[in-house]
């Protein structure tokens, strides 16, 4: 059924630190490794040793820069995959119900035997979260590792979504978003989370924690200044002789 | 957007077709017989083929029976219910015309009010995507439905209802253009909004997720038409409304209203073309492609 539950017991997701990301890429492959040979159908790649590769992926990595009106600009690694939204566009526009968010937990996903791959959902899709498989025809997407965190035959530690038990950074955290005492909560109250495109309505369940402020190199103190200060702006003695010297040899000056 | 072909002769000929059936469910032309047999085979033939084309693109043409199901949400879903209940009830319509000579005018009314329908849900598919500001605009449905009644009126030789009713399409086209091209800057979605760091500076992407394409850049992130879309515009305006209402005004007979028809079928192609490839959906802005 496509229309949205009305509320869901609970609201898991990701909270995605931007100020740690480094970038890796790690989660990425860990997703395509876990996702492409258990849940659905694999996600398959075209053409991926030749000239041109291109393959489905749950959750891709972009690089932003951000140029402050004042000061250095920054690289922000940013870490994007379904954000699992409250008011999900993608699940109201489809037409045979493949598309639907679970009651119990608020995961989006696709029943893909039911799924014609029309490519509206994607379409739907502010984020680029979902991707249609070229091989298989149905629309792929994040499914917070659907079968790995309630997995009993897996140790309690690897109960999360592959992309958070692989980051190396620990810049990805996992956790119920709608009881306000869970960590991941407590983290984006502390951190001031965010929403991506909140104008777009979708309500977003997965947030992200900013870049916390740079260091600013003018308010220091260097002690070393002093010593490192030039004690002569213009060459004098045998080198002033020397500058003179050469800059009247025919060439012209330097 | 990927100006899909299937999608661009789905809503083209589909188009056109419910608007010949709007016509006819109305009583114009008042056929019967023979006459009325080409009518309405021209009318299903159009719309039919226009449904069919659409599922060209599905990657399970096979599933698409599914695709009834959702029309509480699916906009898509009840298109597909509108479509199917028009052709249904205008089938009995039309053999009524074609065989026996009668006109059952209460199932005419009816199919060509789902005609209409069909139009606005199909139009709506398109209007609904916050995604696409281009899109997501009142004067989409204004341009799907403006677009069929006057190609409607065209098929259905009424000659001074087609030419009131094409100048009427011409003006919301140019009104859709128009607002249509401020509609992203205006939709208040940037770099900014879509990272979140829009607060800090400005934003720039830096480095891609991936070196080659993907299904987003294909399907999204289509710019190969830009270039052109000035001229497109010109010749897609004058293919589809200016030629034909010349003609129907200097020489408003069979062969001329047949170059009117062609001239118009190829315009409004050529403005469905521009439709979907001038169309910015606001995930390229995460490639820094807007």
């Amino acid at each position: 059924m496509t229309q949205l539950p009305q509320s869901t017991d609970r609201k898991m997701g990701l909270v995605i630190d931007l100020d740690t990301c480094v970038g890796c890429h790690a989660c990425v492959i860990s997703c395509k490794g876990w996702n492409t040979e258990n849940y659905g159908a694999p996600l398959s790649d075209q053409d991926a040793y030749g000239s041109d590769p291109s393959g489905t992926f749950l959750n891709r990595v972009h690089s932003f820069e951000v140029q402050p009106e004042q000061g250095h600009a920054q690289l922000v690694h940013f870490p994007k995959s379904c954000l699992h939204c409250e008011d999900a566009p993608c699940v109201t526009v489809c037409p045979t119900g493949a598309s639907y968010k679970r009651v119990e937990d608020g995961i989006v996903l696709v029943n893909e035997s039911d799924c014609i791959g029309c490519g509206l959902c994607a379409w739907s899709c502010p984020y680029g979260a979902r991707e249609l498989d070229v091989t298989e025809g149905v629309m792929k997407k994040c499914t917070l590792c659907v079968d790995r965190i309630y997995n009993e035959n897996l140790e309690e530690v690897d109960r999360v979504p592959s992309c958070v038990r692989t980051c190396p950074a620990g810049a990805r955290h996992f956790g119920d978003l709608g009881d306000p005492n869970s960590e991941v909560s407590k983290l984006v109250d502390e951190r001031g989370g965010m929403d991506l495109m909140p104008e777009m309505g979708t309500k977003p369940v997965n947030k992200y924690l900013p870049p916390r402020p740079k260091d600013t190199i003018e308010e220091q103190i260097d002690i070393l200044a002093p010593l490192l200060a030039p004690v002569a702006e213009e060459p004098q003695g045998f080198m002033g002789w020397l500058d003179k010297a050469l800059d009247k040899l025919p060439g012209g000056n330097a | 957007m990927h100006p899909a072909p299937s999608v661009i002769v789905f809503t083209t000929l589909s188009g056109l077709g419910f608007g010949l059936l709007l016509f006819l469910g109305l009583g114009y032309p008042d056929v019967t017989g023979w006459v009325a047999f080409v009518f309405f085979a021209i009318a299903y033939a159009l719309a039919v083929g226009g449904l069919m084309a659409s599922t060209f693109h599905l990657g399970h043409p096979e599933r698409a029976m599914k695709a009834f199901t959702q029309w509480r949400s699916s906009w898509l879903s009840r298109e597909g219910w509108c479509a199917v209940i028009a052709l249904l009830v205008m089938a009995p319509y039309g053999a009524g015309l074609v065989f026996l000579d009668t006109s059952y005018t209460a199932l005419g009314l009816i199919g060509a009010l789902f005609s209409l329908l069909t139009v606005f849900t199909t139009s709506m598919i398109y209007t609904q995507l916050k995604t696409i500001p281009r899109w997501n605009m009142k004067l989409t449905p204004a341009m799907f439905l403006s677009f069929s009644i006057a190609g409607g009126a065209l098929l259905a030789g009424q000659v001074d209802a087609a030419m009131i009713l094409l100048a009427i399409a011409a003006l919301v086209q140019l009104a859709y253009w128009k607002q249509g091209d401020s509609a992203f800057a205006n939709s208040g979605t940037d770099m900014g909004t879509a990272t979140g760091l829009g607060s800090r500076g400005k934003v720039r992407a830096f480095e891609p997720p991936h070196t080659g394409t993907n299904y987003l850049l294909r399907e999204f992130v289509h710019v190969v038409g830009r270039k052109h879309a000035a001229k497109l515009r010109v010749i897609s305006f004058t293919l589809a409304f200016v030629l034909p209402i010349l003609i129907l005004l200097l020489s408003p007979h069979h062969f001329g209203a047949l170059i009117a028809v062609l001239s118009h079928l190829a315009g409004i192609a050529t403005s469905r073309w521009l439709f979907f490839a001038q169309a910015e959906h606001v995930v390229g802005l995460y490639y820094g492609k807007r």
